[in-house]
């Protein structure tokens, strides 16, 4: 039997914002993956530690605070150093279109923004993991 | 070039027949919708015990709501030009949004401040940014809202000195700070200390006010973020009294005189899509708080038991795809507030479901109320939806539905107890994952992004808070460490540590250390030294 899928939900930075956090991580387990939300405030240190001991196929990351520039880059990099370039990286929350092309580059797979239905997100989650496994 | 344009699925799916918050609806409402309807008892007159008309006998005739555009981005220098700007497109308050890193009480050289100074509001690190701020605008002729949770005594604090610095008197100071910190650990998470604490810090705000700054309101008991959240409206009404009724209990319990405090708490609430049933919320709300405040705390003053509230337009409701619909729907909604007498009114900017607004796109959002104000004549008559059928009956079930979660709040030991196993956060977070299963399923309506869908990419000018922002705070906040007398500073922070530990208002040490330019991170830290830092656990 196929090993479930993975996620880790993670909130870095100061954001407050995780009602789309929430209901992506529900979503994501009402399909049948394995969810673990970070919480609040969390560093990128803390959220490749935690993709790390989770030992997860995803890393969905939900930024809302304008930090993304900063931030995302920064966790990607943790991740590759921690030996975790296959993990798929996904963002959602409010990115500017003008930055979405900047994080693409950067090593995100897809940017999920305002308006995004769960559906789409479980679907293209599906098809990567499945693709990295293959 | 240009984009297909797609519906959703048929109309047949979309739901009708009840609210947002569930609440049946009927295709008609008739007088037997009203039985035992009692005007004296439900609505009274405007001004008039229990309110639900209005707080004020003359309303908008009188006073017209407070014009007030929540503001703040980058450094003080450009958050006081757009205040200015704002004044002189004719909004009527001030309102200040503080970036992350102050709303958590961190400088902008802290570690967890990277990436975030200026971004989602004004970086304010000490009294220098503080006088920046507010720099050419006498705070005498102008009141203040200020939306900071954890650190609101300090954030005050710097504006009190910024008033005796333009030689103001503090009697004469008008505004409000947010303070509001049950609603953090239920929705909008900006807390610090755990709850204790946090109580005996707000109450401190409700003392010091009642003695000093009489013209203030201490808190803003908020439901906007609830709301934001996920929650129904019927939550958002009675989480948020819930919330007012247990700070009423602490203030209380710290022995204050309830009439000393209450007539200065004031409310927030959201201005969500669903018309008549925010309308309802409004008036609910009125009467549920007059009947608590009058027959359960037994207040004799009539000015403890007024609902005043701001009210500001649903973030959440903002959708990114064509975002010239924003400017429709933020109408509806502030139309919605109006109706409903709110006493301040925010409204949304068209580009807000991307980034903080535009001049251009505040300056429409400013003539939004404008028109309503001005053009459309609704607010030349005081509660024009009174008598209803529909209306009165829904205020009702407002009211009903409330009143339900009061008993189990009760049933789970009050509102800290509650918040502790996690009810609110649970119930906001179902009612959010529901709506959204709703409106995949078609069953609620978004314009552009679940019907009327066009294919065209998002364009539109938008704000930027450039990295350049942080590195300037950082020099500063430094500069102002340089320059001031540190001695002085361990001194007052010392004695600020030693009255934390002790039982006594933590205003006065604050606004000693404040004067002396210790950094907000440098007062937050001393009492997170004394007070600990609360947790929540990630719970989905």
């Amino acid at each position: 039997m196929e090993r479930k899928i993975r996620v880790l939900v993670a909130k870095p930075g100061l954001d407050s914002h995780d009602r789309g956090a929430k209901v992506v991580a529900r979503a994501l387990r009402d399909a049948g993956m394995e969810v673990i939300y970070t919480g609040l405030r969390q560093t990128p240190d803390q959220i490749a530690e935690a993709a790390l001991q989770e030992d997860v196929d995803v890393v969905g990351i939900s930024i809302l605070s304008g930090a993304h520039r900063v931030l995302v880059p920064r966790i990607v990099e943790r991740l590759r150093e921690l030996g975790l370039s296959d993990v798929l990286v996904v963002v959602g929350g409010i990115i500017p279109p003008d930055d979405v092309p900047f994080l693409l580059e950067r090593g995100v797979a897809a940017v999920f923004g305002p308006g995004s239905s769960t559906a789409d997100i479980v679907a293209f989650i599906e098809e990567h993991v499945q693709k990295v496994r293959a | 070039m240009a984009g297909s344009t797609r519906t959703g699925s048929g109309h047949d799916t979309v739901d009708t027949t009840t609210t947002i918050s569930g609440l049946p609806l009927k295709p008609l409402y008739e007088p037997s919708d009203l039985a035992g309807f009692d005007y004296g008892r439900d609505l009274g007159r405007p001004g008039e015990f229990p309110f639900t008309r209005g707080v004020y006998s003359t309303m908008y005739l009188g006073r017209r709501w407070t014009m007030r555009e929540f503001s703040g981005f980058g450094t003080a220098e450009q958050t006081n030009a757009r205040f200015k700007y704002l004044i002189s497109e004719g909004e009527t308050g001030l309102s200040t949004a503080f970036d992350f890193p102050t709303l958590l009480g961190y400088d902008s050289d802290h570690p967890m401040a990277l990436g975030e100074v200026g971004k989602l509001g004004v970086a304010i690190d000490s009294l220098r940014d503080m006088e920046i701020l507010f720099d050419g605008i006498p705070l005498d002729q102008v009141t203040t809202s200020m939306t900071i949770n954890a650190p609101a005594a300090i954030l005050w604090a710097m504006y009190l000195v910024v008033a005796e610095k333009q030689g103001v008197p503090w009697d004469k100071v008008g505004g409000t700070i947010q303070n509001d910190i049950l609603k953090e650990y239920i929705a909008q998470n900006t807390y610090v200390f755990p709850p204790e604490p946090s109580m005996r810090l707000i109450v401190d705000t409700f003392e010091f006010g009642t003695k000093h700054v009489p013209k203030w309101n201490t808190i803003s008991i908020s439901g906007y973020h609830i709301r934001e959240a996920g929650s129904t409206a019927v939550q958002e009404l009675a989480f948020t009294l819930a919330d007012g009724m247990e700070y009423v209990r602490w203030g209380i319990a710290r022995g204050l005189d309830v009439d000393s405090f209450a007539p200065r708490l004031s409310f927030f609430f959201n201005a969500h899509n669903e018309f008549f049933e925010e309308i309802a919320k409004y008036r609910a709300a009125r009467r549920i708080w007059a009947h608590v405040m009058r027959d359960e705390f037994g207040a004799k003053n009539p000015r403890s038991w007024l609902c005043r509230f701001h009210t500001q337009t649903a973030g959440v409701s903002l959708t990114a795809q064509q975002p010239e619909n924003n400017v429709v729907r933020v109408t509806l909604q502030a139309l919605a507030a109006v109706l409903g007498g709110t006493q301040s009114l925010h409204t949304n900017s068209m580009d807000e479901a991307l980034a903080l607004p535009s001049e251009k796109a505040v300056r429409i959002a400013l003539r939004t109320q404008q028109i309503i104000a001005e053009e459309s004549g609704v607010a030349n008559t005081i509660d024009p939806l009174a008598g209803s059928y529909f209306v009165e009956a829904l205020t009702n079930q407002m009211e009903a539905g409330a009143k339900d979660y009061f008993r189990r709040i009760d049933e789970l030991g009050g509102v800290i107890p509650a918040i502790e196993k996690q009810f609110f956060q649970r119930e906001i977070a179902e009612a959010a994952y529901r709506y959204q299963r709703e409106v995949q399923a078609g069953r609620r309506v978004i314009v552009g992004v679940n019907r009327y869908q066009v294919d065209e990419p998002i364009s539109i000018p938008l704000l930027q808070v450039d990295e350049a922002v942080q590195e300037a705070q950082i020099r500063r906040v430094q500069e102002v460490r340089r320059t001031r007398d540190n001695t002085e500073v361990r001194s007052r922070l010392a004695a600020l540590r030693d009255a934390a530990r002790g039982s006594g208002n933590l205003m006065y040490p604050i606004l000693d250390a404040v004067r002396a330019y210790a950094t907000l991170g440098e007062i937050m830290d001393t009492l997170r030294e004394v007070f600990g830092e609360y947790h929540a656990p990630p719970v989905f």
